[in-house]
């Protein structure tokens, strides 16, 4: 019950800004910030439940899933069609994540937004809703139903609050994931169909798919199915290049979103649908998809280095942290899959700051390139010692979290494929380019005096307020804790990663 | 909680007070917290050595496991810190000579916009190395060997305004990362080997499960000393040192000279056993020791910028560390570390007061004559740069140079080539540093002293002196006076070295030669006769050679044109990602196939009737 | 007496009056396509539509129902209503283009 409390909320308090917005749009952002921090409390609650050891045991057979919070219902009985939440370690570790950066996104768009509150924050309160609702469906209808959710309203967020090439951008978007997605559809589909025909009746529920055997020919087809739509939302380099222009085009809380919650449900996918459903066939193609991974991480640093535009280079340096995940994933052993639940969680937290920081000299600026900037840390010390805390995150210092996500993935994959692993740590060399390079042309230097700036009181360039402290520092101290303390984390994956 | 946590903790409280509210707190105060955190470790530091040095057991071993950091499958990493007599070393160092600079520092840094900056960065840099060296598993060294990065970086580029210190920090850090990467390349190896990162337990477990010089133990040995010369600034990594002088003084005097380019040599000691099992990498280490300390022996002798020619002479300086660590000489090494520290920090101090003296001038040829103007930095400076010589028996350089340099011809694994390349650097070494001296205090006054040096710049100075000289009564050479206390404290961590044949006195007597022999070259060219300078400056093969030298025999220019500049011309030609034009070629096409076909709407009615009329046909011949 | 005889008409072949259907129609068809003038072509589909009817008596008397003659009112009834709209149309088109050629008619067309 729980469950659809936490997404209703969300899809709910939607429906009430947009109304409101109507009436008094002052009000607006508070029931918006007030619906995501109740479903942050609940999921926090949840999480320092289960963490504090209300885990249950596997005592029973491995096959057997064993949920941590469950609830089912039927929805449409003819077509196997049911309403079944569920939730693990794993989904209740992104479910948290979600609400975390999704109270994040809605203060940094409190003073950015300022047409058409109430629709913008309705679209932004319903992507939130359909991601959450993708890290909890269990039943493959639900779960196609809340991806499409989490689509469309992110599109119209770009299209509607988005920089000067927006149209483009959200296009690419949009055409990109519903591409990815309807092919996954039709695997969804032809799952089902195989399910019936081997006779456990027409369903599409989780448990009774997953212990559906396709042919191994058609096994891989299908895989080839789902992979193309998570491989597009990770992304998975062929497929990467709606990220650079959404990232950069989309306001400040959709770069958060996109970036910290969004490639994370691809990666999702991979963990939830693909290993459990063909181990066979993912074991087949593993090599291909580490070496994809591989790609990924050494051509998202490359390319970040070359950028220009500020957030372009922070969306680049995504496609590079998801090459680290692509590679855990694949790896298959329980430590690269803590790597890669860590890694999850880190990106998140810090490319989301780095996103927000992004946004913050947007702001006072008005321009992403980084040619016009320099020497901000002048003027804007706080921001500029935030900025290289989370810069050190991306390239992978010790003691925030990136590092030791891309430790344990690295260490776990090392027995699986020594070469690729080895070409992978040079990454490590390239995310440092690209991070200092960032961080000295932004930062460092002259101080350059921009064309059109937001000035303060003083006349100088503003330093962060509250609201933006608040940012910073909850995204800041988040990344230390899990840099210090993972291990809280790791127990709580530990079981269903065994499984895996 | 344990004793030991405070010594790094101290320094860490230091960094968190001054970052968060450094802005707020006066001059004094934040002069307070920044030196007062590290004198109190010192002073702690001091006291855990006395306790050991008491104990009279070499063997003994604190350990303190603060939490479980990270434990995923067969992996298990506690925030583990385990001193030992070796850590001790390296902390008392860290902590004591880092004491000593931060004070000198609160008068050097004082008219500076970022003091408190500068002061958090530094303890943060104490507080990392100390990690590093208290780590008791190879993944919480690694995280000390990341933050003395990061904590560089931040300090070489702490006047961020001008671009060039901000692209000598990035260098630096660049540099060093490839030998980090190294480092945790060789973890990886290790642990897929042995199962564990615990240090004590991979020392253990080492000598029964690999095979002596079995390619696999070749490799990791390798990919830890790639790691090693990475932040050590050994060939070929060493280009980022000179530039890392465009920090600070004191950054340079903590950081590239006492501490941070030291955790090389401090990562190879500790993992001796994995060297000794594998007399390949000895040998390359020895080579590559060696061969630096020669190409910035060579280096050193003609720069013209104080801090640089002290920048290469630490990089040949560590290349003896690692000689010493190549032929088996592991105490030694640590010996010369030791005395190194204290020697060469106490250079760049004296240095940083002679350029503020004369408002930042760098170049030596145009300082001169401070003898009488600056006193108490000639003698200090003279004492420092009489140990890098290493002046025969009065002062700290002399005795551990003189203890590798015996070793290399006698150790088991020396042999003559690395001997007489270590007499070689010898000379060069003794060479520069008289030319040191006399240009800068001698001769006649070119730039007037605008300011004279206060009580906590010359004090710290003093006492560096002090121990330049004194720090080597240590351990005498055996055949002089049989007095072994430092190695005798490191005997329980580091295994002693073998040697081939006991006699010392010849190699002693020619690395005694080649000490004066140096010194005397050098007065004669920069005193007697500077005429001869002039000569071979104007002379066209000898300026070329000279120019050669001066750039640090070119490897800058080799790094730029062949990995440099292809690399940001292919990332910057690519800036727009060949995959888009993949799918602008797609979308393009769509728009073509949509011009094309929107041909047949073209209004008129007769063309659509015989549509229609061509459809029907079709259907009904489908249908027949 | 042999002046009082009927003469004996041989019963018509529905084969035959299905030729001549299709032959009507072909020959409406052909007008649709081939003529310029709107009228023309409207007249050319009402050719089209009376050969539809003439096949439909025909099938009716082949089976001696009357369906075949109920079909042929409807098919009256409904090329009535669409000649008036049609006409209607043609008398907007004449106002509004000036012009009563098919081929100037082309402003549907996809630019």
């Amino acid at each position: 019950m729980i469950l659809i409390e936490m997404i209703g909320i969300l899809l709910g308090g939607g429906i009430l800004c947009w109304l409101t917005a109507g009436w008094n749009s002052a009000y607006v952002k508070w029931i918006a910030m007030t619906a995501v921090a109740a479903d942050l409390l609940i999921a926090a609650v949840l999480f320092a439940h289960f963490s504090a050891g209300g885990m249950p045991q596997t005592a029973t057979a491995p096959t057997a899933m064993s949920w941590l919070v469950d609830y089912r219902r039927s929805w449409i009985p003819s077509l196997g069609v049911s309403l079944h939440l569920s939730m693990d370690g794993l989904s209740l570790l992104l479910v948290l994540l979600t609400f975390f950066l999704g109270l994040l996104s809605v203060l940094s768009s409190w003073r950015e937004i300022k047409e058409r509150q109430g629709f913008y924050y309705f679209n932004l309160l319903w992507t939130l809703g359909g991601i959450a609702g993708v890290f909890l469906a269990t039943d493959l209808f639900l779960f196609y139903f809340f991806w499409e959710v989490m689509l469309v309203p992110m599109y119209l967020l770009i299209l509607l609050w988005g920089d000067s090439n927006r149209r483009y951008a959200a296009y690419k978007f949009f055409l990109f994931t519903q591409a990815g997605g309807l092919l996954m559809l039709l695997s969804i589909l032809a799952l089902y169909f195989i399910h019936g025909q081997q006779g456990g009746g027409y369903s599409f529920d989780y448990s009774d798919l997953l212990h559906t055997t396709p042919p191994p020919a058609v096994a891989r087809w299908i895989l080839m199915g789902f992979l193309a739509a998570f491989a597009v939302k990770l992304p998975v380099v062929p497929f990467h290049n709606w990220l650079p222009d959404a990232h950069s085009e989309a306001p400040t809380a959709g770069s958060l979103i996109l970036a910290g919650l969004l490639l994370k449900t691809g990666a999702y996918g991979m963990i939830r649908f693909i290993l459990p459903f063909f181990p066979q066939a993912s074991a087949a193609i593993a090599p291909w998809a580490m070496g994809f991974g591989v790609i990924g991480i050494l051509y998202g640093a490359l390319l970040a280095f070359a950028q220009t535009d500020l957030k372009r280079l922070i969306a680049y340096t995504s496609v590079s942290h998801m090459g680290f995940v692509l590679l855990g994933i694949f790896a298959m052993r329980e430590m690269a899959l803590h790597g890669v639940v860590l890694q999850l969680l880190a990106h998140g937290i810090s490319t989301g700051a780095l996103f927000a920081v992004a946004g913050m000299i947007k702001q006072r600026l008005h321009t992403r390139d980084i040619g016009q900037m320099g020497g901000l840390w002048k003027a804007m010390p706080s921001m500029g010692g935030m900025a290289m805390i989370f810069a050190m995150a991306s390239l992978g210092l010790p003691l925030l979290g990136n590092f030791i996500a891309e430790f344990l993935v690295l260490l776990g994959a090392f027995p699986q494929h020594v070469t690729l692993v080895v070409i992978a740590s040079t990454g490590l060399v390239f995310s440092a380019l690209y991070s200092l390079r960032m961080m000295t042309k932004v930062f460092f230097g002259p101080a350059v005096a921009p064309a059109a700036v937001d000035i303060g009181g003083s006349g100088a360039l503003r330093d962060m307020d509250g609201r933006e402290w608040l940012i910073l520092g909850l995204l800041c101290i988040g990344i230390v804790l899990l840099g210090l303390f993972p291990q809280p984390i790791i127990d709580m994956i530990k079981e269903q990663m065994l499984r895996l | 909680m344990n004793e030991l946590a405070f010594i790094p903790a101290l320094p860490l409280l230091g960094f968190l007070v001054l970052s968060l509210g450094g802005r707020s707190l006066s001059r004094n105060a934040v002069a307070c917290v920044g030196a007062g955190s590290v004198c109190i470790a010192a002073g702690l530091t001091i006291t855990l050595c006395v306790q050991y040095l008491q104990g009279g057991n070499a063997a003994r071993v604190d350990e303190w496991v603060a939490w479980r950091w990270f434990a995923s499958g067969p992996l298990a990493v506690p925030v583990g810190f385990r001193v030992d007599a070796l850590s001790l070393v390296f902390m008392f160092i860290i902590t004591f000579v880092g004491a000593l600079i931060h004070l000198y520092s609160t008068a050097f840094m004082r008219d500076d916009r970022g003091y408190a900056r500068f002061f958090a960065c530094m303890n943060l840099f104490v507080c990392a190395m100390l990690i590093l060296v208290m780590a008791g598993n190879l993944v919480l060294l690694y995280l000390g060997w990341e933050g003395v990065g990061l904590c560089s970086y931040l300090l070489i580029g702490f006047w961020y305004e001008t671009p060039a210190n901000c692209a000598a920090a990035n260098k630096a850090f660049l540099i060093t990362r490839i030998g980090d990467t190294a480092l945790l390349i060789g973890m990886f190896l290790l642990f897929r080997e042995l199962g564990t990162f615990d240090i004590a337990g991979i020392l253990q477990a080492s000598p029964g499960h690999f095979a002596a010089a079995s390619p696999i133990i070749t490799a990791i040995a390798l990919l830890f000393l790639a790691g090693g010369m990475g932040k050590s600034a050994q060939l070929p990594l060493q280009t980022w040192l000179p530039d890392a002088m465009a920090g600070p003084s004191p950054v340079s005097a903590l950081i590239h000279a006492a501490t941070m380019v030291t955790a090389g040599v401090y990562l190879i000691a500790r993992m001796h056993v994995l060297f000794q099992l594998s007399p390949a990498a000895m040998t390359v280490t020895a080579l590559i020791g060696a061969l630096t300390l020669l190409v910035a022996g060579c280096s050193a002798m003609v720069q013209t910028d104080i801090k640089r020619i002290l920048a290469y002479s630490t990089i040949s300086q560590l290349g003896y560390m690692f000689l010493a660590l190549g032929v088996g000489a592991w105490s030694a090494a640590i010996f010369h570390f030791f005395t190194h520290a204290f020697f060469k920090a106490l250079l760049f101090l004296a240095a940083g007061a002679v350029i503020e003296a004369l408002h930042h001038e760098h170049n030596v040829f145009r300082m001169g004559g401070l003898r009488h103007r600056l006193p108490i930095v000639y003698w200090t400076f003279l004492a420092g740069a009489a140990s890098l010589a290493a002046l025969p028996l009065v002062t700290a350089g002399f005795f551990s140079k003189d203890q590798i340099l015996g070793y290399a011809l006698s150790a088991e694994d020396g042999n003559a080539v690395l001997w007489l390349s270590g007499i070689a650097g010898a000379l060069i070494t003794a060479f520069y540093s008289t030319r040191l001296i006399l240009v800068v205090f001698w001769g006649e006054a070119k730039t007037p002293v605008t300011r004279v040096p206060g009580r906590w710049i010359t004090v710290p100075l003093i006492i560096l002196a002090f121990f330049s000289i004194t720090a080597g009564f240590l351990e005498w050479p055996r055949d002089l006076l049989d007095v072994q206390l430092f190695s005798g404290l490191l005997r329980g961590v580091l295994p002693a070295t073998t040697t081939r044949y006991q006699g010392e006195g010849g190699a002693q007597l020619t690395a005694v030669i080649a000490t004066l022999a140096g010194i005397f070259t050098g007065f004669q060219l920069y005193y007697r006769r500077p005429a001869l300078l002039q000569r071979w400056r104007r002379g066209r093969l000898t300026a070329a050679g000279r120019q050669f030298l001066l750039d640090g025999w070119k490897f800058d220019v080799v790094y730029d044109r062949f990995i440099v500049r292809p690399f940001v011309y292919l990332t910057r030609v690519n800036r727009s990602d060949l995959f888009d034009s993949l799918y602008g070629a797609l979308v393009r096409a769509m728009q073509e196939g949509n011009r094309q076909l929107s041909r047949t709407q073209n209004g008129s009615l007769r063309w659509y009737a015989v549509g229609v009329l061509v459809g029907m046909l079709y259907i009904i011949a489908l249908l027949l | 007496m042999r002046s009082n005889k009927k003469k004996y008409m041989p019963p018509v072949n529905s084969h035959t009056v299905l030729v001549v259907a299709a032959i009507l129609f072909a020959l409406g068809l052909c007008g649709v396509l081939t003529r310029k003038n709107v009228l023309f072509i409207l007249i050319s589909i009402e050719i089209m539509l009376n050969a539809a009817g003439l096949a439909f008596v025909a099938a009716g008397a082949k089976w001696r129902q009357p369906d075949g003659q109920a079909m042929f009112l409807f098919i009256l009834a409904m090329a009535a209503a669409e000649v008036s709209v049609g006409l209607a149309l043609v008398m907007q088109i004449y106002h509004q283009h000036k012009t009563m050629d098919v081929g100037d008619l082309n402003k549907l067309k996809d630019e």
